[in-house]
């Protein structure tokens, strides 16, 4: 419960800031409202809130979200030696809840009791992600919405900010931080002599094969196994 | 009110939704290869790190030609970061960091974008 709470605030916290970042963007609240809903993902709806700020082409935004979206894969493979007896279509459902905090407290709560819960599933997946982030996507974008000049209150740092905050984030290891630190050289090398569609995709293709270039360290090691049988449980 | 933005939700919705329920429905989709899980974790960081550096090191003219920017931005990312790192959260981190820039801005001491 304590651990919800957590992702409560991170999940409100997060969704404000969508909001205030997709109102900056021009996005009006029902589209805002529309992509928490259907792609449900934080980090490729920020990421499209620059994309389409940066009027990139549709096509563009969908391959780079299913790009950023590949690492799902992971999680919804940690969660179905768990729910593989349940009916498919519920697993179908359950599938489009399937995000990184619904992963961890879902998977953690599992090994915790030592069998799949479908109503702690539904507790992580909804009561604690999804009501709490569409919620605060609406009260961001009108509360951006309110905003004359949102540059004047630095709201404009918000976006590159929040992107490189979730990346430091993400570090929990060497190679992580190898695929963070030449993914981002490359991506500005090549939009400086190109254009900045070109450099994150090159940023975010040859980031990671720098990363798997480089020799793990005992973190990541540790992480890999995480991901696929899930969070230790508290000792 | 536009919607305008929605088919756009909806093709993005399209491509994520396949990651996330191919391995809950079919029995061993997820046995990856080690070297292709890996790569899938190191796309997060890449991805958003460039991100976080175009948006802040790269500014486009009025006809989309790209040059390098050096501004208060990359105090108040940094100091983002810093937040971060010292485990004080992304949310203080960002209001921090907005806090930062508008105060600068306020002082004369840094231009609007």
């Amino acid at each position: 419960m304590v651990d919800s709470l957590g992702i409560v605030a991170s999940a409100g916290g997060f969704g404000l800031v969508y909001g205030l970042s997709a109102r900056a963007a021009g996005f009006s609240p029902l589209e805002a409202s529309a992509m928490s809903v259907i792609v449900f993902a934080g980090a490729s709806q920020f990421a499209a809130v620059g994309y389409v700020l940066g009027g990139f082409s549709w096509a563009g935004i969908v391959f780079l979200t299913a790009f950023i979206n590949a690492r799902h894969l992971l999680y919804s493979a940690g969660l179905a030696p768990y729910l593989d007896n349940r009916p498919r279509w519920l697993r179908a459902v359950m599938a489009h809840f399937t995000t990184d905090d619904t992963f961890a407290l879902a998977v953690s709560h599992f090994r915790r009791i030592g069998r799949a819960d479908a109503p702690g599933y539904w507790w992580a997946a909804i009561g604690v992600t999804f009501i709490p982030w569409n919620v605060a996507t609406i009260a961001g974008v009108l509360l951006g919405g309110s905003i004359p000049e949102p540059a004047r209150f630095g709201l404009d740092v918000i976006f590159p900010a929040a992107m490189f905050g979730l990346a430091v984030g993400l570090v929990t290891g060497r190679r992580e931080l190898v695929a963070a630190i030449v993914g981002a050289v490359i991506a500005v090398g090549v939009s400086l002599a190109w254009d900045p569609a070109a450099g994150l995709l090159a940023g975010g293709l040859f980031g990671p094969l720098a990363g798997l270039a480089t020799r793990p360290g005992p973190q990541d090691r540790h992480y890999e196994a995480e991901i696929v049988f899930g969070p230790r449980p508290p000792e | 009110m536009s919607a305008a933005l929605i088919p756009l939700a909806i093709l993005m919705g399209l491509v994520t939704y396949p990651w996330r329920v191919i391995p809950l429905l079919a029995p061993g989709m997820h046995r990856l290869p080690p070297m292709v899980q890996t790569y899938i974790r190191l796309v997060g960081p890449a991805i958003l790190a460039s991100l976080a550096a175009v948006n802040t090191m790269v500014v486009l003219d009025a006809a989309r030609h790209p040059s390098f920017h050096v501004g208060v931005e990359w105090l108040a990312v940094g100091l983002c970061a810093l937040v971060v790192v010292a485990h004080r959260g992304l949310l203080t981190g960002l209001v921090l960091a907005a806090s930062l820039v508008a105060v600068l801005r306020a002082a004369g001491l840094a231009p609007l974008p």
